[in-house]
């Protein structure tokens, strides 16, 4: 069995650092700026930073992966094109995309460096996946987070190119690439922006009694008793009324993250290159903890020996775990 | 786990004074909290770019369990630091509660807002996208606030800054 | 100037055959000049109408409607991509694309782009217009300085620009069945409880707000998509297609709203006024189409 990768998440300079240090084989990142899918206040590189951590990382010996995976509204196509010219200036080793008119451009105007297929695009069939194989030369793809282990597997033998798939952090319920709820409530849009609730119309309010509700622009999306564990505040993980169920109910899923650390050998086996921890948006300390514990789960396996796996669970959203859709379809 | 674990004997000195006595004199400390705000922004100049439009913000750093509040204005130019009395507090563009302890090590980069958030220790109000440059900005401030912070107080600081630590990785552990 | 075209949408929610056959008998008589059959969110549903299309095309043919065929947003099942491979093989019908894993078949055969799929650029439009593309339905997010431009990109590459113009707009799909879950249920045991919602299930905020609305893997807008006061200014961009997306109301005097609006007999104004009066269950927005929030109304002379 060939090692998987460790895709791991890089949201600032000194965050892709703790990832080389904690064994990371692979980083993504994106620019400050709409090109790439976590368009937060204050995260991401600027170019000079980009190419400085580019050189620290490969020192280092773990590639760098430019996340360029949003998509491009009519007039603004420009922005993407230079920061994937920027991207193969410096040096990075991939490239994630979603828009086609994107991986064009990369396949036609640089096609030395390697394409990945983003969880943006969608792409969760075996034609779906060749097409852009076929047509971008499209070397891996980030599988939605919605298919389980043997569907995995059976993927792997329909399609010529790397599989890479989620392992650990937030767990998106929504097909990634095919949401326009923040858009329909705050008039920033993920596809286009690279924004999912924006910060900047996001509002904690506190009652008397400590309930703790969370507006997003008009919205109210929830509200938490004291005791009660917390969730990001995006309108997936929010608690709403329809007449069909009794009371407040998370309509789409509760708050809680993805950890697939008792599956990594069953994804290996089924033929996974590389596994992907989410959170470009985290700390270096979220950053350190689980790279490092997935580190060493597959040192362990590839040694033949069981993974021992550290409690991630205080690192995980309203502190609950899952294996989502990976382990079974009664997920859906 | 628990935000009212037990503090480690080390700790004591933080813990003495009941709460309700008066807090030693503030404006005493004020001069040695503008020395580590200089210290920390001359050595970190890139962080600032991080804040985007609210380098200018008031924020209250409020560790709930300590008689005092601080207000930071994360602003190169007209930095402020600066110990503020419970009770009046200034118009300010977000504010960020927890413990003094998870505080410190959120700011040291030794703890993770989100997972403190989701576990209800960190509470935030105001302008939440001031709070998420703030706390972007000073994640990727290379080595250690606190550190920085400890050397210029010499052995005796950096001591208290070991304690603090072993006491909240203490208090980190799964109950 | 061409001609605007006014177009029925595939029914995205569960509406059982009789449903069908009555919708699409009344829109056979109603002034619209394509019609789109087919089930795009649920593979599931399919079995239960998919034996009518050929009678029902015929019917819409006959009385002079062109007949586009929409295929599935989410292909993921090996039923679901026997379900593709088998229409992308189909010569009767032109077909509409929902999902990429259809572009693998059809290389350079013919067909329509839906707004499920993501074609915000006029790269991506151009790309897949050398390949096969005659026609695009835009995402329902894009604003109106966006649209322009693919508009125009569109008359250069000689094909059609259709943009959703009236109902409630698709914001999300997913692999989980969110009307299951609000029975307590899962997609594999449904029991269909979707049917009972024939234009969605409402979900509210906390505070009772209307918010959302349900369909199956499908979230909606709670509020009605309205762009009759925009028609004139897409009508100048040069969008060649008008969607309306059929709801339980009377599609047919919408649709007689639209049409007479595109054909400049009565004033935006004035059928706007209509619209208003036929109370529909939620109100209308415009809020994408002005680069702000969806469930926005921007009236002119400012935001309602």
């Amino acid at each position: 069995m060939k090692p998987p990768e460790l895709v791991c998440p890089a949201g600032t300079p000194s965050a892709m650092r703790t990832a080389v240090d904690a064994g990371a084989d692979a980083v993504y990142c994106g620019f400050q700026n709409a090109t790439n899918a976590r368009n937060f206040p204050g995260l991401n590189f600027t170019l000079p930073e980009l190419e400085k951590s580019v050189a620290g990382a490969h020192a280092g010996g773990t590639r760098v992966l430019l996340a360029v995976n949003t998509f491009p509204p009519a007039g603004k196509v420009d922005l993407w094109k230079q920061a994937v010219d920027a991207g193969a200036r410096i040096g990075v080793d991939a490239f994630i995309v979603a828009d086609i008119g994107v991986a064009d451009y990369i396949a036609r105007t640089h096609p030395g460096i390697r394409l990945h297929l983003s969880v943006q695009a969608a792409a969760a069939s075996p034609e779906a996946i060749r097409y852009y194989c076929r047509e971008f030369n499209v070397m891996r793809v980030v599988l939605p987070r919605i298919l389980t282990v043997p569907e995995i597997k059976s993927m792997a033998a329909e399609i010529p190119c790397e599989i890479e798939t989620f392992i650990f952090g937030n767990h998106g319920l929504m097909v990634e690439g095919r949401c326009a709820l923040t858009n329909y409530v705050t008039g920033l849009s993920t596809n286009m922006d690279g924004v999912c609730s924006p910060a900047a119309q996001v509002e904690y309010i506190r009652d008397d009694t400590g309930n703790l509700s969370t507006r997003l622009g008009d919205f109210t999306i929830d509200c938490f008793s004291c005791a009660e564990n917390a969730g990001y505040p995006t309108i997936c993980k929010g608690r709403y009324l329809t007449p069909a169920h009794d009371g407040a109910y998370y309509a789409f899923e509760e708050p809680i993250s993805l950890n697939l650390s008792s599956l990594l050998p069953d994804l290996m086996q089924a033929g996974v290159s590389a596994l992907k921890i989410e959170g470009r948006q985290r700390s270096r300390a979220y950053v350190k903890s689980v790279v490092s514990a997935y580190r060493r789960a597959v040192d362990s396996i590839m040694a033949g020996q069981d993974p021992q796996l550290d409690d991630l669970l205080a690192l995980t959203e309203g502190q609950k775990q899952t294996q989502g859709a990976f382990e079974s379809k009664r997920w859906r | 786990m628990t935000t009212s674990a037990t503090p480690r004997q080390s700790l004591g000195f933080l813990r003495q004074r009941p709460r309700w006595a008066p807090p030693a004199p503030l404006f005493l400390l004020q001069p040695l909290l503008r020395r580590i705000a200089q210290t920390v922004a001359a050595e970190n100049p890139d962080m600032f770019g991080r804040l985007g439009p609210h380098y200018n913000a008031l924020f209250v750093i409020d560790p709930v369990d300590m008689p005092f509040i601080l207000l930071l204005r994360p602003d190169p130019e007209n930095l402020l630091l600066a110990l503020h009395r419970r009770g009046n507090v200034p118009d300010h563009a977000a504010r960020i509660s927890g413990s003094f302890l998870d505080l410190l090590m959120l700011i040291d980069g030794d703890l993770d807002g989100d997972a403190l958030f989701f576990g209800r220790k960190l509470s935030v109000t105001g302008n939440t996208e001031a709070i998420v440059c703030l706390r972007n900005a000073l994640d990727d401030v290379e080595g250690s606030i606190a550190g920085t912070v400890a050397n210029m107080f010499g052995f005796a600081g950096r001591a208290a800054l070991e304690a603090l630590r072993r006491a909240s990785a203490k208090q980190g552990e799964p109950a | 100037m061409m001609t605007s075209r006014l177009t029925i949408a595939p029914i995205l929610f569960h509406w059982d055959a009789e449903t069908r056959w009555d919708f699409y008998n009344r829109i056979a008589q109603a002034p619209v000049d394509e019609v789109y059959i087919g089930e795009v969110i649920c593979s599931k549903r399919a079995p239960f109408v998919e034996k009518h299309y050929d009678e029902m095309a015929r019917i819409l043919t006959g009385a002079g409607k062109a007949v586009v065929f929409s295929t599935l947003a989410e292909v993921m099942l090996k039923r679901e991509r026997n379900m593709i491979a088998g229409f992308c093989a189909l010569e009767e019908y032109e077909l509409e694309i929902n999902d990429s894993s259809a572009l693998w078949h059809l290389e350079a055969k013919a067909h329509r782009v839906g707004s499920l799929m993501n074609v915000y650029n006029e790269d991506t439009m151009a790309y897949l217009a050398a390949r096969g593309a005659t026609h695009f339905c835009l995402p329902p997010e894009l604003p109106a300085g966006a649209v322009a431009i693919l508009a125009d990109k569109a008359r250069q590459l000689g094909v059609a620009v259709e943009v959703q113009v009236f109902g409630r707009v698709s914001l999300a799909l997913s692999a989980r069945c969110y009307h299951a879950r609000a029975h307590g249920r899962i997609k594999d045991n449904c029991q269909f409880v979707c049917e009972q919602d024939p234009d969605g299930m409402p979900l509210n905020t906390l505070d009772n707000k209307n918010f959302l609305s349900i369909n199956g893997i499908q979230t909606l807008s709670h509020n009605y998509l309205n762009l009759i006061d925009e028609l004139g200014e897409m009508q100048r961009m040069g969008v060649t297609h008008f969607r309306l997306s059929p709801h339980t109301q009377d599609m047919v005097a919408v649709s007689k709203l639209f049409r007479t609006t595109l054909d400049g007999d009565i004033s935006a104004a004035e059928a706007g006024e209509k619209l208003d009066a036929m109370s529909f269950p939620a109100p209308f927005s415009n809020g994408f189409w002005h680069g702000r929030p969806g469930h926005q109304l921007k009236r002119k002379g400012g935001l309602a």
